[in-house]
């Protein structure tokens, strides 16, 4: 695998209309079919909880499976001014939480004044940090004190105990510059009993299976973790890793996305489809479009609401919206489910 | 090309319900509680199946306990030292009886 982003090597799954199209030719049954048959279509919002924002693409890593094509050579980030526009939206949101993610958002020049604004909206705050940003440089060494600083919960992609697995994932000496950014993390704290500093890890498997339950691996790496690196965090969320960007271009060059669309299908669980997360996230992309979630942001496909931009944010009307889903929304509903927290049922 | 085995038919193993329905049924039931966490967990019992199926070389369960162990959170390592369990106790099975063997040739010699 190349270390340039699909974007960057102008790959034609870098398109979300090629991948769209991919993920249309296949012969399973439509999940909106699927979604009809659980008497769940069309799919309906909730009211609104989580508000997540994407700050942009650019990430120091250049992961296989990443579904935002993210790396260093993407240079899509979000302004200050979109960052106010999100900061007046969240204010009348109603929302309780707002998810940071990227990329690596804490690349993001503004994300530090971002996060000190929030804070002052007494929201809940969850960054997505890839671990390594924290030992990229030395600009980032404080960022577990930013955190703590803030009460931010920190959810960190760890996606095996060992290196050969994640580095196989995530990049060359990926895992281990991860342990030591998790070290850093403890020293201040986080995933520490009684700290009160949240410290949560994802796992996603390193290829074209599925994640396995979520408590069982959890104790495996809470086990691996204590006794090999003395580590600590507090729960492990499995996620499934959707047919969307690098990771279907792997499925696709390995040939397995006949068989795991397969998979995806044949895990349909009812229960999973009723509690996906876009029924209460928003999600907004680097330029302040509004998604259901930040796959649809990748997939480009925009709210199906007469309000799709942050400028104009109105809860009451987005509430109003069905979520536009595919074929890639068969990721979030197969066997206990799949969302940035984890299972769902 | 025709095979005695094909990767499709391990899906279709369901369907040894249509000439037998209650024998299966009662065997699924089974194979199902079998699999689940207990005394030992699913995990560690998915990683004895594994090793299992290399021994009586069932290329279904050898695939779909691959699958599964890797579902379950094992790493490759994992996978072929369970792999090495199967091969110590079945080489170890035909050496064993080398002791057999001996106590033979001893019999009949003089
Ligand atoms: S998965 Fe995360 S850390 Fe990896 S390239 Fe994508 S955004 Fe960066
Ligand atoms: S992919 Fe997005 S839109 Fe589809 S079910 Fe999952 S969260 Fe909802």
């Amino acid at each position: 695998m190349s270390l340039k982003s699909l974007h960057a090597q102008n790959h034609s799954l870098s398109l979300s209309k090629e991948q769209l199209h991919v993920l249309e030719k296949t012969s399973y049954v439509s999940f909106s079919k699927k979604l009809n048959e659980s008497g769940l279509f069309p799919l309906t919002v909730k009211p609104l909880e989580i508000f997540q924002i994407n700050v942009g693409k650019m990430c120091n890593q250049v992961c296989k499976h990443c579904h935002v094509d993210a790396g260093p050579d993407r240079k899509e980030i979000m302004t200050r001014e979109i960052m106010l526009q999100c900061l007046s939206a969240i204010e009348k949101s109603g929302a309780h939480t707002v998810d940071l993610t990227g990329g690596a958002p804490e690349m993001n020049p503004d994300f530090r004044w971002f996060v000190e604004e929030i804070s002052k909206l007494g929201k809940k705050i969850i960054v997505r940090c890839n671990l390594t940003i924290i030992v990229a440089n030395k600009k980032y060494n404080d960022l577990p004190e930013f955190f703590k600083q803030h009460k931010i919960e920190v959810v960190s992609s760890l996606p095996y105990f060992t290196s050969a697995k994640t580095d196989s994932q995530r990049g060359e000496g990926v895992f281990e510059k991860s342990i030591q950014a998790l070290k850093m993390l403890n020293d201040v704290g986080y995933g520490k009993q009684d700290s009160g500093l949240i410290l949560d890890l994802v796992y996603n498997p390193a290829g074209a299976f599925l994640p396995g339950d979520q408590s069982g691996l959890e104790r495996e790496f809470k086990n691996k973790l204590k006794t090999n690196f003395d580590i600590e965090f507090n729960n492990l969320f499995t996620i499934t890793n959707l047919p969307v960007s690098r990771f279907l271009e792997y499925l696709e060059r390995s040939s397995n996305f006949e068989s795991y669309m397969e998979k995806l299908v044949n895990a349909f669980n009812p229960s999973a489809a009723a509690n996906v997360m876009c029924r209460n996230t928003i999600s907004v992309g680097w330029d302040g479009y509004l998604y259901d979630c930040d796959f649809n942001q990748m997939l480009e496909l925009k709210v199906a609401s007469p309000i799709n931009h942050v400028n104009n944010f109105d809860t009451s009307m987005l509430e109003k919206r069905a979520v536009i889903t595919g074929q890639h929304c068969y990721g979030c509903t197969a066997g206990s489910g799949s969302s940035c927290g984890g299972t769902v049922i | 090309m025709k095979t005695y085995y094909n990767p499709e038919d391990l899906k279709k193993f369901g369907n040894i319900s249509e000439f037998e329905p209650n024998l299966a049924k009662k065997f699924f039931d089974y194979y199902g509680d079998v699999f689940k966490d207990g005394a030992l967990t699913a995990r560690e019992k998915s990683l004895i199946a594994l090793a299992v199926a290399h021994t009586v070389q069932c290329p279904y369960c050898i695939d779909a306990y691959t699958q599964d162990t890797m579902e379950k959170g094992c790493d490759e390592a994992q996978l072929m030292e369970a792999v090495h369990v199967a091969a110590a106790i079945r080489g170890g099975a035909s050496l064993v009886h080398g002791v057999q063997m001996m106590n033979k040739y001893k019999d009949l010699s003089m």
